[in-house]
């Protein structure tokens, strides 16, 4: 039994934390967030200079076949860091979909331009009404000869404005919210009929909502099987999991050392305020909250990659739920630690907060993976309860 | 990263489940997973068999007669047998006055005291609180003045475990009142039935034997029973805090009452249904149990560390004492809450194994619930004894974080 990242992966975040340090300073990072496109574009190229989106991708299609705790070592840097690059988005969900689902011209001709930072996709797999719920699709697909016709909405699509293509989960049949009948479509970004309505997010991302009226696509475009695309959407969200569990637990670090360097020198009454016991208690519980949450991102990170999707699901929702509890107490707690200046747009500590809280909203809240888990877990007899 | 157990452990986990199955009695295993009274004679017969099979001190070294176990070996040891039902090896002996005597006592001490330890001879208890010494343990005042070959020691200790089953006990005693209160205590063995020593039993909340006064009146202590040097014992004291709170996670015993509680939560019938079918108690039951997920991989990953670093574990025992102990009263409580009206049946002779209900209580009374209630309130012990939530705090503050 072995906790420690491996060389390979200490070596891959020394990388980025050192681009970081150098190109992605706090201020770079504002300015990046306020730009029109809302990330580096220099900076994705970077990434594929380091490797980093050839990741977890397959040798034989230019990856370096990564898994899941070199995802995990990544994204826990790309969290201290506040990258905003669509890396989760392009890389983890569609790059990990299309490998582990699509046909293999499509993953020949789509994962090489990914892991070489000429391709970006966004998954357009939620809608308005359905919240949470990824069965429920709407948005309709209707064949035409062995041409697909689609048409209906999207909802807040993460990184659509830079994709230059989506991943659309639509309905061939049955009704809204049936798990059956749902076909994923590969969609260029300059197909007639589709419109974006894009908007940042409260983390200084970008998003879209996704309008498609009448859009045509060919038979090439149809990823998985038809009608049967709902078990490969989730599982490349539950991957997009792990590496949100991962990112948040590189923040919540990041966080406690900030709060806990703010507790040694800031002066009240005389005294550091860390003197307090109060507050000495309280960075105690962040303390352990961060421990708890990295054991369950590294419970989210190695079971990715199980074969069994009813054990994959089970450690997947265990660990939003528990990891996202764990990340609003101490995002909360930090701020509350920094007073005013945590609650100010020129100290990071409110940056991290927000990230922090959308990481929560996205892919399932706490709640939402809760009631998943206690689904599955009522009658469990596992011997061992994690493993 | 690697969460694999090696072949060589997943092969030692084998023969321990092979072990319990042959050799735990059952009707200790029956006591154990219905939460029935455990007695004297029970935890030593136990201990007796481990011995037999070479297992009595499993984390000893094997000069001392243990079984050299890694901390992972003893983990899947202390989680096999809990999930048997295998009760609790006694830790004031084992893990605790132990490994302070191999580390600080003398050759003539380990010689005559650790095989009678392992052999399940002689049973000890733990001296340390007084009336007026709780988390401020260094202020005690239970007094040992030297009198030639002899110390007389005079004062009141509380709080002792099963301190009624005891043959010796090790105590924090005063030698010295001159510098910082750390520097004059020390660590002395005492025989139980030494004149002077007296028991008294203090009733636990579940109206259970479990603690106890003990009093020493003019009580004649040899010198030879000092454990290292005078006025050191608080170096040994803060050494044996950190070997108690080793297995404080308890995560074999958490595994088991999480089992327990879904089982009972099954069977408890709510409007027609099982309990468990019920979305607010599924996911209370869920919610401690994401606690106990993230809590055995922190244990693991603080074991291997350990395992790594050849010491016992510096400050994050605390995380471990902290979370552990706030789990198991967790589920304690919901099983306890399983039961509704039910729990509000007190009929302590119930705890005895061959106790069956009265026709009236039976179609609604099932042998899992009698001890349910007390043991809830028993468990808030937890989070107060071997240094409670806040001390713990106030270690990960001072240790872990530098504040």
């Amino acid at each position: 039994m072995d906790f420690r990242y491996s060389e390979e992966q200490l070596a891959l975040q020394d990388t980025l934390r050192r681009f970081i340090a150098r190109d992605y300073d706090f201020e770079r990072r504002r300015a990046l967030a306020r730009s029109p496109l809302g990330f580096s574009a220099e900076a994705w190229d970077q990434y594929a200079e380091l490797g980093l989106l050839a990741l977890p991708l397959p040798e034989q299609f230019g990856g370096l076949g990564g898994n899941g705790v070199d995802i995990m070592a990544i994204m826990e840097t790309i969290g201290q860091g506040l990258l905003l690059e669509p890396y989760l988005t392009t890389v983890v969900l569609c790059g990990g979909l299309i490998r582990d689902a699509a046909s293999e011209a499509v993953r020949q001709s789509i994962l090489p331009q990914i892991a070489a930072g000429k391709l970006k996709i966004a998954l357009a797999a939620y809608e308005a009404a359905g919240r949470y719920d990824l069965a429920h699709v709407g948005c309709a697909a209707a064949g035409y000869g062995d041409a697909w016709t689609l048409s209906g909405r999207k909802a807040v699509v993460l990184d659509a404005p830079s994709a230059d293509c989506f991943l659309v989960s639509a309905r061939v049949a049955g009704q809204v919210a049936e798990a059956d009948g749902i076909s994923l479509f590969l969609v260029p970004r300059d197909a007639p009929g589709l419109t974006l309505f894009a908007y940042p997010t409260q983390s200084g991302a970008r998003a879209a909502d996704l309008q498609l009226h009448d859009v045509v696509v060919g038979p090439d475009a149809v990823i998985g099987l038809p009608g049967r695309a709902l078990a490969i959407v989730e599982r490349a969200v539950d991957s997009a999991i792990a590496a949100l569990c991962a990112e948040a637990v590189g923040i919540v670090s990041a966080l406690n050392e900030a709060s806990l360097n703010y507790l040694k020198t800031r002066k009240q009454f005389g005294v550091p305020i860390g003197a307090f016991q109060a507050l000495q208690h309280r960075m105690a519980e962040m303390i352990i909250a961060a421990e708890q949450a990295r054991s369950m991102a590294i419970i989210a990170a190695v079971q990715v990659d199980a074969a069994d999707a009813a054990k994959r699901r089970r450690a997947i929702s265990g660990a939003k739920a528990y990891v996202g509890q764990a990340a609003r107490f101490v995002g909360q707690q930090a701020v509350q630690l920094h007073g005013a200046m945590g609650v100010i747009d020129d100290i990071v500590i409110s940056h991290y907060f927000k990230r922090l809280t959308m990481i929560n909203m996205s892919l399932g809240d706490a709640d939402f993976h809760l009631g998943r888990f206690s689904e599955q877990s009522a009658h469990a007899q596992a011997s061992t309860v994690s493993l | 990263m690697d969460l694999n157990f090696t072949p060589e452990e997943e092969s030692f986990r084998a023969e321990v489940r092979a072990f319990l199955a042959a050799e735990l009695p059952a009707d200790l295993r029956d006591k154990v997973n219905l939460g029935r009274r455990l007695r004297k004679d029970d935890w030593l017969r136990w201990q007796k068999i481990l011995y037999r099979r070479g297992w009595g001190a499993g984390m000893w070294p094997q000069r001392y007669g243990g079984a050299g176990w890694s901390v992972v070996q003893q983990h899947i040891f202390d989680e096999e047998g809990a999930a048997a039902g295998a009760p609790p090896q006694i830790p004031f002996s084992l893990r605790m006055v132990a490994p302070v005597l191999m580390t600080f006592g003398n050759a003539a001490q380990q010689n005559y005291y650790l095989p009678r330890i392992i052999s399940g001879e002689d049973w000890w208890c733990q001296g340390y609180s007084e009336p007026g010494s709780g988390s401020d343990l260094a202020s005690l005042r239970t007094s040992a003045v030297r009198q030639g070959d002899r110390y007389l020691v005079n004062g009141q200790k509380t709080w002792n475990t099963l301190g009624q089953y005891a043959d010796w006990i090790f105590c924090l005693v005063r030698t010295s009142s001159e510098a910082r209160p750390q520097q004059g205590i020390s660590f002395l063995l005492i025989d139980m039935k030494s004149p002077g020593v007296s028991v008294k039993p203090i009733i636990t909340i579940d109206g259970e034997r479990e603690i106890n006064d003990i009093f020493f009146e003019n009580v004649e202590v040899p010198v030879q029973n000092l454990v290292g040097e005078e006025n050191k014992g608080w170096t040994y004291a803060k050494f044996l805090l950190g070997h108690e709170r080793t297995n404080n996670a308890g995560i074999g015993n958490c595994k088991r009452n999480l089992q327990r509680l879904k089982r009972i939560a099954t069977a408890q019938p709510s409007n027609g249904r099982p309990l468990s079918e019920d979305p607010r108690f599924r996911e209370r039951i869920a919610q401690v149990e994401l606690e106990l997920m993230a809590l055995e991989i922190t244990n693991l990953r603080v074991l291997s560390a350990e395992a790594g670093a050849a010491h016992a574990p510096g400050p994050e025992a605390s995380i471990l004492k902290i979370k552990g102990s706030e789990i198991i009263q967790q589920l304690a409580e919901l099983q306890m809450q399983a039961l509704g009206h039910d729990a509000l049946i007190s009929v302590p002779e119930a705890l005895e194994l061959d106790w069956s209900p009265p026709r009236l209580l039976a179609d609604h009374y099932p042998e899992y619930a009698p001890p349910l209630s007390g043991q809830y309130f028993n468990q808030r012990k937890t989070t107060i004894y071997a240094g409670s939530t806040e001390i713990q705090k106030n270690i990960i503050a001072k240790l872990i974080l530098g504040l």
